[in-house]
């Protein structure tokens, strides 16, 4: 395929406006899929993304499209996620593109995320174009929504693509636009070779797979390559195209975006944002890579069962080779034995290398409340980053402790702005700006402690704002703030893995909330429970969950005997999910019952 | 084999409270059963490897007292001629205080029925509106002298406790009126509102609330401790009896020994390994596979030896007698705390031991189902 018959794309999104549908029937358009293929949602490849509707990692798919000049076109789709826990992913799609496709939904119009990824793409100097999707919906207002992207994201809008991905409405105006606005990509496949990795997951048969975009020359099988920031050499096995079968090429020319498969071992050694070359023709200078991203947020991961140690560290050590972003160390706990204080991008990355270990790999796990990073100043002037409260020194060693700030903007439909302020005041925030966005949709900037994201800042933005705020953030600093430790003890004793770090004006708040929680949470048991709150010595809080006074069959004849064997066996399995401290077994949830605290 | 039971699944209407499968019969659906019943006899006597002859029969329900003196006469024939009936059998038969008649109780006792398990409930009108009984408490008096005069002299009452709102009061008031019947055994039945129940979704909608736990438990505590004082015994966690006087075919159950079944949607427990349950199916089915000479049964569950130590010791541990180690130990070459250790060590004061027996006490009954998880 000519060079100049190549778009390379990505689709820009809000999470719900219909991006993996839309991407389907593009495919399906193209004669990508077969029709026993077009399950929903093809590009979301994981079960848990089909679950969740929400993509995790990138994906990219070439399409064959013949457009109306008559002309074959090759189309590479290159799919972002939609998540700001995601936003680096984005970043990196972007970065083998030309275009980006900037989908909208005609109803809701543009939301902070979108607005974000929007941003990148325009840094990255990417021609975007807009498509207003869901115009089937009665709600749908597309002209309004065309003025809010043109006020707001400054482009424009006069031939936007009206279309319904559910309903196949204007299908193929996107694959003409595709063509028509995208650019051909430049580059010389004639110069050494330097293709982009921009992304790289391991794969139990092949090894580890890169996706790369071809800035200049041409990728074959056989061919030696080095990649220029770890050094390593490799001979190259398979090159290939995803279609979204996976089809191995003879070569990858400049221009076009695919995989190669050269025997690494490791995701390490293939680097995302590292540059490929020819070991006997090798580029001058590498491509500018990526940033390295770190996690923000952390907690203990435990097995239930003790004897699992070993599985879950095995899971940890598989799902780590396909998910740069996430860390684990070993961890002990005096409550929960031997775990893992692993690190995420944000809650909801948290939430998914949780349900995949649960799910995957079969691991029954406690989850401990999310934390951020403080910085800590002992009294001797020793720096500590702490990621758990256990490691908080008693205070009399605290000199000061710094935590993480994030600029946060809001987008919402100015009846919640009342409610968002509150919202923002409540978790600390400091105003940064209002901006009336269009005559009814504000954007709210507030500087905020991540500690107060984290523990289910989205959430109640979703509640208070009835599903229509959206959230982006972006790091700033750290600053001094008055942190406590907030000990949780259970008949008496400091369960550790309870612990939190909260702001000393909210302890008093927090630990009545969170023994009451508890409360709700922890079954009655044989003999009574006491959930207490306390701030170092001082107890601030306590709840009892009384003890089980009555649990019994009254009717137990012939046939009752099994029935209710088989019922008691089902509770007993339920059980096993919970945690024995003392003599006191807690259920998963008393662990988070903190996010589950409503102000 | 030596026990019988023999399922009536029809009912003349639904109560409030029950979650059990019945439906509703009319007298040429009844009679076509007993064919049904009288069948699988037949059949069961013939697949048997050698003819028991039976030490307890019961009809259960649904009503069985919706069966006609005759019927029960012919089904008891029917029994008398595929198995056997031993002399000093015990022949309980369920019935409705509302669907009883002088002459029918007569019947019955002439059939050779010689216990009657009747469903009193409460002595409330009220309540019993609520339950969605369809006789008067007035009438289970009636109902009890008319049997008396049948010649019943082993009867059984059972009544609901814990019911929504009910007060200790209104519950003395009810046991009192109960003695007052003298009845030789009592069935005292915690209310619980299942799923699928008329109460339940009364229940869910918000007009009744359920009594506390705390509630039940005192309930309960006062029922065991005036009636201990009438002279009866607590030897099951549901179930009273006067000296002499237990509930034989009930016990069949406790002690996990077979027992033969027939009637759709009947369960049976037959010795054989370490013992297999075997359940019949609804009523279509039943009549179909009987009708071309099939065995109606299911197997539902065949134990290994580790499932039948289990329910062997969970099971005893419903009754005041409790396990004896040396039976288990002869029948499993174990001792049950050698069987389960952690279950024991996990148990500990809950589980009381006197000579050799081990037992559970009022307060353990209460948590039975919480404290017998420990064996599964």
């Amino acid at each position: 395929m000519k060079q100049k018959n190549i778009r390379n794309f990505s689709i820009i999104a809000h999470i719900d406006h219909g991006k993996s549908t839309l991407a389907d029937r593009l495919l399906e358009k193209t004669g990508a899929l077969s029709d026993r293929e077009k399950t929903d949602q093809f590009l979301d490849k994981m079960e848990l993304e089909q679950e969740r509707g929400i993509t995790i990692k990138a994906q990219a798919v070439r399409l064959n499209y013949r457009a109306r000049d008559g002309q074959d076109y090759l189309l590479n789709l290159i799919d972002t996620p939609g998540h700001v826990d995601f936003s680096y992913e984005v970043s990196r799609s972007l970065s083998a593109c030309e275009g980006a496709m900037l989908v909208i939904d005609a109803a809701q119009g543009v939301e902070a995320q979108t607005l974000a990824n929007v941003y990148m793409a325009i840094d990255q100097d990417l021609e975007i174009f807009p498509v207003l999707n869901k115009i089937d919906l009665p709600s749908a207002e597309p002209e309004r929504v065309k003025e809010e992207v043109e006020e707001i994201i400054g482009i424009d809008t006069s031939d936007a693509v009206l279309a319904s991905a559910k309903e196949g409405i204007g299908i193929e105006d996107i694959l003409e636009a595709v063509v028509t606005r995208v650019p051909a990509p430049l580059g010389n496949p004639d110069a050494p070779l330097k293709a982009l990795t921009f992304d790289s997951w391991y794969d139990p048969y092949q090894g580890v797979i890169i996706l790369v975009r071809v800035i200049d020359g041409t990728i074959k099988k056989g061919e030696k390559i080095k990649l220029m920031a770890t050094g390593g050499t490799y001979e190259v096995q398979k090159v290939g195209a995803f279609s979204p079968h996976p089809t191995e090429l003879p070569q990858l020319a400049s221009g076009e975006v695919g995989f190669v498969i050269a025997g690494i071992k490791v995701v390490e050694d293939a680097k995302v944002g590292d540059t490929i070359t020819h070991q006997h023709r090798p580029a001058d200078t590498a491509l500018p890579g990526f940033q390295v991203v770190k996690p923000m947020v952390f907690s203990g991961l435990y097995p239930i069962d003790s004897a699992e140690y070993d599985s879950l560290r095995d899971a940890l050590v598989k799902l780590r080779l396909n998910d740069a972003a996430f860390s684990f160390e070993p961890e002990n706990s005096l409550a929960l034995g031997f775990g893992f204080r692993c690190g995420f991008l944000g809650l909801l990355h948290m939430e998914i290398i949780q349900e995949r270990l649960e799910r995957e790999f079969g691991v029954e796990l406690i989850t401990t409340a999310p934390t951020v990073v403080y910085k800590v100043t002992t009294t001797k002037g020793e720096l500590l980053h702490v990621e758990s409260a256990n490691m908080l020194p008693e205070i009399q060693f605290i000199e000061k402790i710094d935590e993480p700030f994030v600029l946060a903007s809001i987008h919402v439909p100015n009846e919640f702005v009342g409610a968002v302020l509150n919202l923002c005041i409540e978790r600390r925030g400091i105003q940064r700006e209002l901006k009336y966005l269009t005559a009814n949709r504000v954007m709210v900037v507030y500087e905020l402690p991540l500690n107060e994201i984290v523990l289910d800042f989205f959430d109640r933005l979703k509640s208070v704002t009835r599903g229509y705020g959206s959230l982006d953030y972006e790091h700033l600093d750290f600053r001094p703030s008055k942190l406590v430790r907030l000990n949780v003890l259970i008949n008496g004793d400091v369960v550790d893995a309870l612990s939190l770090i909260v702001h000393n004006d909210k302890a008093q708040f927090r630990g009545r909330e969170l023994v009451a929680k508890m409360k709700e949470f922890i079954p009655r048991q044989q003999y009574e429970v006491a959930i207490q709150a306390a701030i170092g010595n001082k107890v601030i809080a306590r709840s009892t969950v009384k003890a089980l006074r009555k649990d019994v069959t009254a009717k137990c004849y012939g046939g009752d005997i099994t029935r209710k064997r088989k019922l008691l066996e089902k509770q007993k399995a339920g059980k096993k999910r919970m945690k024995q401290i003392g003599s006191v077994e807690l259920p998963q949830e008393a662990f988070l019952a903190i996010l589950k605290v409503k102000e | 084999m030596s026990s019988l039971y023999l399922h009536i699944p029809f009912c003349r209407s639904k109560c409030f409270y029950c979650d059990f499968y019945s439906q509703v019969g009319n007298a040429a659906q009844l009679s076509r059963y007993v064919e049904l019943l009288c069948a699988d006899l037949q059949l069961l006597a013939e697949q048997s490897p050698q003819a028991a002859t039976f030490k307890t029969i019961f009809f259960g329900g649904g009503t069985p007292s919706l069966l006609s003196a005759e019927q029960v006469a012919v089904l008891l024939r029917q029994v008398e001629r595929d198995f056997g009936i031993a002399e000093d059998c015990e022949i309980t038969l369920e019935a409705n205080p509302g669907t009883l008649d002088a002459d029918q109780l007569q019947g019955y006792r002439t059939a050779g029925v010689n216990r009657l398990s009747l469903g009193v409930q409460s002595f409330s009108d009220r309540r019993l509106q609520q339950l969605g009984r369809r006789h008067s408490a007035s009438e289970a008096g009636r109902s009890v002298a008319l049997a008396r005069t049948a010649g019943f002299d082993n009867l059984s009452l059972d009544l609901i406790f814990s019911l929504p709102g009910q007060t200790e009061q209104e519950l003395q008031t009810d046991l009192q009126a109960l003695l007052a019947l003298q009845p030789q055994h009592l069935s005292l039945y915690g209310s619980s509102l299942e799923p699928g129940t008329e109460l339940f979704g009364r229940l869910q909608q918000g007009e009744l609330t359920e009594n506390s736990d705390e509630r039940y438990a005192e309930q309960y505590r006062l029922l065991a401790g005036l009636l201990r004082v009438a002279g009866f015994e607590h030897y099951e966690i549901s179930n009273f009896a006067l000296p002499g006087q237990r509930c034989r075919h009930n016990q069949v159950y406790w002690r996990r020994q077979p027992c033969l079944a027939v009637g759709s949607g009947a369960h049976g427990f037959s010795a054989r390994g370490w013992g297999k349950r075997w359940q019949r199916p609804q009523l279509a089915l039943y009549r179909a596979k009987l009708s071309v000479g099939e065995n109606p049964a299911e197997l539902l569950e065949s134990f290994d030896r580790q499932g039948a130590m289990a329910e062997t010791l969970y099971l005893a541990l419903r009754t005041a007698d409790g396990l004896s180690r040396e039976a288990f130990q002869k029948k499993f070459g174990l001792l049950p705390e050698a069987a389960f250790p952690a279950a024991f060590a996990q148990l500990g004061k809950r589980l009381q031991r006197q000579g050799d027996r081990w037992y559970f006490d009022l307060e353990a009954w209460l948590l039975y189902d919480h404290l017998i998880s420990a064996f599964l």
